[in-house]
């Protein structure tokens, strides 16, 4: 802490008088201030977390309370990483991601190029564009399945308008080869907005300046773009795609909703299938195991990631 | 413009950007228009094909969301006229209401747990952040990352023991447990975005306030939380947004007493399947708040969504 007036003032005076001015030490206040929030993570995140690895060592189900706990070390965790039908949720969990990303990224810093030229009206179009993202994922997942109806939905419809297809010929959420595309589409459509958000500010963030030296060089547009704008708005970027990519690796709530994980298991992301073990079959040992095998997974990748993101701002 | 600018695009080039937000725009919008007009329709307007633009609306759908109805007969209808506008909406379709629903329940769930937990992570997190802000903490770093990190976690993951510890205090299905349970989740946002508020604070000022008399507790609420109340009134309403937008514990968490209305509105079923105008309704009641604060929050939209890593 930089020396203040203050706690020079402090230091000069005795500490029983020091104490009596100002109450509580500083040490007592920050103390107290800060405890409740720790205390209530621990309890709400922490606890759990080592109790969820705890479990993941037994064989105990939340169905069967009255049966014996045994601890069977690391069998859960053999059984989750040799289990064929785990590797099939995890790889509609990484098309899942792989494809947001993709989009949200492309289109969301396409937007924020365009909304950056600084046309009139630029602040109320993208506040409306903003609207999806705020909204309860669940909700969404679930109006979507109206809008994805075939004889009725208005995709459909629009689809079949511009495409010339019959409408009732295909269904977004009832097809196996389209369903994982049905929840990339709704995603995207929900949070491009947050991609787009994060790349303006990047842009913005670009002195005027540099523009002006490089014009002075005569530099072609296209050059600027790729030499100016492109490497100074990627830190931005990135941690754009670390948000995104965290939250969909968690996805649960809009999928859910939007096809339940079916049709069969196509897009039964990781979050769904972990729900289906833990609160359908009651597997809580196994589903603990699971859980914390999808927890280091994801703190894994994500402090690659920053590592990768701290080296790129470095530049 | 008063002087040409090398960085200032052409208006040509304005114009053709201008457009196609536009067009995006107006894309991303549709599918939220065709919901809300979805609950001004009948069930057959609903669902007509071709889809209908233009319609006669109705309040119908509003009605079947808030009561339950029975069909009657032609006899009892006409023995009870319908003494309502509402009852008039129920009786040309052959039908009484018998009740009202369970949606209001779950709205008022939503409103209780959602501005429960926000009271409480916003006056937590703000003691919290003004801590970290402006005392020597040990760990300090360690700590704020430590918070942070509890937001990787996915719902399902904790939800197992949660599930159990709150069956074992008694916690599940009640009021109090999920406002426990969004506070915890909700404090980290609040903390990080409410560091970075008081941050900006210029410490001159408790100073200031220190040098004249008053006590550290003083200095904090009658200089630093006034100057913080645009910071903490868009950090509450980040925590609010959360809370009423969170699926996944509460439907794992809650059945009958304490279900809040995003895991009640999908379960919304009509006579023949799912009444949609009645979907749309309830749709459109619980997402029309989000929008608004949205347009409110617009200016501090940016460092909410990003735990105040980036802001304008």
């Amino acid at each position: 802490m930089v020396e203040t007036t203050v706690s020079r003032a402090a230091k000069a005076t005795s500490p029983r008088v020091a104490k009596r001015i100002r109450g509580l030490s500083d040490r007592a206040i920050a103390w107290i201030f800060v405890a409740p929030t720790i205390f209530l993570l621990l309890a709400i995140n922490i606890f759990p977390l080592i109790w969820t690895i705890r479990l993941s060592f037994t064989n105990y189900r939340v169905n069967r309370p009255n049966k014996d706990v045994e601890f069977i070390g690391l069998r859960n965790y053999e059984r989750i990483l040799t289990d064929t039908d785990i590797w099939m949720t995890m790889q509609a969990t990484a098309h899942f991601l792989f494809w947001t990303l993709f989009f949200q990224v492309l289109i969301g810093f396409t937007l924020a190029w365009l909304i950056n030229q600084k046309f009139r009206g630029n602040d109320l179009w993208t506040t409306i564009i903003v609207l999806p993202m705020m909204l309860s994922p669940a909700v969404v997942g679930n109006f979507w399945t109206f809008l994805y109806q075939p004889q009725i939905g208005i995709f459909n419809y629009v689809v079949a308008f511009f495409t010339g297809a019959d409408v009732t010929s295909f269904s977004m959420i009832g097809d196996i080869n389209l369903a994982p595309w049905a929840i990339v589409i709704v995603d995207t459509w929900m949070w491009t907005p947050f991609v787009m958000l994060i790349c303006l500010a990047g842009l913005r963030s670009i002195p005027d300046s540099i523009y002006e030296a490089a014009e002075c060089d005569r530099a072609s547009k296209w050059r600027q773009f790729w030499t100016i704008t492109v490497p100074m708005a990627l830190p931005f970027l990135m941690l754009a795609v670390l948000f995104r990519g965290i939250e969909n690796f968690k996805m649960f709530d809009l999928v859910v909703q939007l096809t339940g994980g079916g049709p069969g298991n196509t897009t039964t992301l990781t979050s769904i299938d972990l729900k289906r073990e833990a609160f359908e079959r009651w597997r809580t040992g196994y589903a603990s195991a699971y859980a914390v095998i999808l927890f280091v997974t994801v703190f894994g990748l994500a402090s690659i990631y920053v590592k990768a993101l701290n080296k790129v701002k470095e530049r | 413009m008063s002087s040409y600018s090398v960085t200032e695009p052409s208006s040509r080039q304005k114009w053709i950007a201008g457009c196609l937000v536009i067009a995006y725009a107006l894309i991303t919008i549709m599918p939220l228009l065709w919901i809300i007009s979805t609950g001004f329709k009948t069930q057959n307007d609903a669902i007509a094909y071709p889809p209908e633009v233009f319609f006669e609306p109705t309040l119908e759908g509003y009605v079947n969301l808030f009561t339950t109805r029975t069909r009657q007969t032609e006899e009892f209808l006409q023995a009870n006229p319908p003494a309502t506008w509402y009852d008039e909406i129920v009786h040309e379709r052959g039908m009484a209401i018998v009740g009202p629903s369970r949606f209001g329940e779950r709205f008022l769930n939503s409103v209780i747990i959602g501005f429960g937990s926000t009271f409480l992570a916003v006056v937590l997190g703000t003691l919290a952040a003004y801590a970290f802000s402006r005392y020597r903490i040990p760990l300090k770093d360690d700590l704020l990352f430590f918070i942070l990190s509890t937001r990787m976690m996915p719902p399902i993951a904790v939800a197992i023991p949660i599930f159990l510890m709150f069956r074992s205090l008694g916690l599940s299905d009640t009021h109090a447990g999920m406002i426990l349970l969004y506070t915890g989740v909700n404090l980290s946002l609040s903390v990080w975005l409410l560091k970075g508020f008081i941050d900006e604070i210029p410490r001159e000022y408790e100073e200031a306030a220190l040098i004249d008399g008053y006590t550290r507790f003083q200095a904090f609420y009658k200089v630093v939380l006034p100057q913080a109340a645009t910071g903490i009134a868009s950090t509450a309403i980040f925590c609010l947004i959360f809370a009423w937008n969170e699926y996944a514990f509460a439907v794992l968490l809650t059945s009958g007493n304490a279900q809040t209305a995003p895991p009640f509105i999908p379960t919304i079923i009509g006579v023949t399947g799912q009444d949609w105008p009645a979907v749309a309704a309830g749709a459109t009641i619980f997402l029309v708040p989000v929008m608004v604060f949205t347009i409110l929050l617009r200016k501090h939209l940016l460092s909410g969504i990003t735990f105040g890593a980036v802001r304008k």
